[in-house]
């Protein structure tokens, strides 16, 4: 039970944090001084207290598209295990559900954009769904391969069966999982080689194209669930990096947010030394972590 | 520690298709920098006695395949002036493709080749058959000379670590002839380079059937 809180805590306010520590690693590297690292939970704050200006061509899937999005995504947040602990949520052949609920967020966001009719977000939403038709297969792949590891389809048993696991026969297929993972998790949480979250005003942006039209509370939300979904996918990843586990309960908590911290300084750091790709190299890198994660699958099954 | 070799040689074939994958002639040289440094450290990992020869054939090894060599070619690529493969044969994505399709087919059937000495839990085989054609398919599709010598020393990557199956056999003079082979090689080509850019102001291949007389 106690455990189930921690989880909820963590999930529900340790992730607006994730984007604070990321700009802060960019500010480092810039060698400016940045926002605070609470300036993430002062900006979603700030947006839900404002008023919300609709367009009067949208109709009501345009205030659908980002409440689904956070439900979907949250519900996801109980399907997965942090650290060694298992999650609030879990059954069997839950990860599928796992991977549709993403699949879900992203048909809402994508048809509140189409929603508001302007051709500027179907652009966005174009490329959003676009770039998923390689990326949702990559992570299939990733969970299959940890699937056939373990020998079950409880997301919970999946994503503890890489700490026993780790044999001459299953470490191989992990390092390309996990390279697959984090290319996957980049482009997921539209972070910089895919999509650059910080520009609002170029022909070139994904996500931030789709939600242009969002204002207020709802804007609010686009960005609660983007971090959440963040910090749901680092979770993921940090099961395949770092499988090391503390004899103590809390030593493990916070081994876990250590981690989660890592990732997004790994990310700050990526998004600092990187620039981002043309649009029509994307496609490349996506199917490089497809080819990656398959290749994996491959190795595991031959 | 076959865990750490199986880890190595699967971060050597990723290397492989970012290889593969990427136009920036440089950031190619830098790849195959660390996947040769890469290699060189193998047997020092994976041996549980260490010996002093082993020990100076890995350093020599890392030196010059991480340092020195790629220190050669990024200056022949300076005085070239040239920064991208711009035209391969065929297109960058396709290549990847082909190199992951052609990695894949050897995973799936390398358990049958019967290699004396072979073990079946590391991945030596495939990642080196795998290694080599994917070298030959740089030396194939690529055009500039520079790209060329690539392919090359990503072959001879691939040959280094099928002589990891004969670890213990090879004496240090053998791997240090090899090394100083390897060396003279792009020593060579890094120079013929430099003469074929200034001879014919490109570096495509292509053009040196110019050479004949008409």
């Amino acid at each position: 039970m106690k455990n189930v809180l921690i989880h909820l805590l963590l999930f529900l306010f340790l992730s607006p944090l994730l984007p604070g520590i990321i700009n802060k690693t960019k500010a480092f590297f810039a060698g400016r001084k940045g926002a605070p690292f609470f300036q993430p939970y002062f900006d979603i704050l700030k947006l839900f207290r404002k008023g919300l200006v609709v367009s009067t061509a949208a109709s009501w899937i345009f205030m659908a598209g980002p409440i689904v999005t956070l439900v979907a995504v949250a519900t996801a947040g109980l399907l997965i295990p942090l650290g060694p602990f298992d999650s609030p949520l879990s059954f069997t052949g839950d990860v599928i559900l796992f991977v549709y609920l993403f699949g879900l967020a992203r048909f809402f966001t994508t048809a509140a954009a189409l929603d508001t009719g302007s051709s500027f977000e179907g652009m966005g939403a174009a490329r959003e769904v676009t770039f998923a038709v390689l990326s949702e297969p990559a992570l299939f792949f990733a969970l299959l391969v940890l699937a056939r590891v373990s020998g079950s389809f409880r997301l919970s048993d999946i994503l503890h069966g890489p700490i026993g696991g780790v044999n001459v026969h299953t470490v191989a297929p992990f390092v390309l999982v996990s390279i697959g993972l984090y290319i996957v998790m980049l482009a997921e949480a539209s972070r910089v080689p895919v999509d650059d979250p910080t520009t609002h005003l170029e022909l070139t942006m994904i996500h931030e194209a789709m939600v242009l039209d969002h204002s207020g509370p709802l804007l609010g939300m686009v960005q609660y669930s983007s971090s959440l979904k963040l910090f749901i996918l680092g979770a993921l990843l940090l099961h395949l990096v770092v499988p090391f586990r503390a004899p103590q309960e809390w030593l493990n908590w916070l081994l876990f947010v250590a981690e989660i911290f890592a990732v997004a300084v790994s990310i700050g750091v990526v998004e600092s030394i990187m620039a981002r790709l043309k649009m029509k190299k994307v496609p490349y890198l996506l199917t490089g972590a497809l080819i990656l994660c398959a290749s994996g699958f491959i190795l595991l099954v031959r | 520690m076959t865990e750490l070799l199986n880890a190595i040689l699967v971060v050597i074939l990723v290397l492989n298709l970012f290889t593969l994958g990427t136009s920036r002639i440089q950031s190619a040289i830098r790849m195959v920098a660390v996947q040769g440094a890469l290699l060189a450290l193998i047997p020092i990992l994976i041996r549980e006695k260490f010996s002093l020869t082993s020990v100076i054939a890995s350093v020599v090894a890392v030196l010059l395949k991480g340092i020195v060599i790629p220190l050669i070619m990024n200056r022949s690529l300076r005085s070239a002036r040239i920064k991208r493969e711009e035209t391969p044969l065929i297109g960058l994505l396709p290549t990847v493709i082909i190199g992951a399709v052609i990695t894949g087919l050897i995973l799936i059937f390398s358990k049958m080749v019967n290699v004396p000495g072979g073990q079946t839990t590391t991945l030596i085989v495939p990642a080196s058959f795998s290694t080599i054609l994917v070298g030959f398919l740089l030396l194939i599709t690529r055009y500039k000379a520079i790209s060329q010598v690539l392919g090359y020393l990503v072959m001879e990557n691939g040959i280094f670590i099928f002589g990891m199956l004969l670890v213990e056999a090879v004496p240090l003079i053998v791997e240090m002839g090899v090394l100083l082979d390897l060396f003279v090689g792009i020593f060579v080509i890094s120079i013929i380079t430099n003469h074929i850019n200034r001879a014919f102001s490109s570096l495509d291949t292509r053009r040196l059937d110019s050479l004949k007389e008409e």
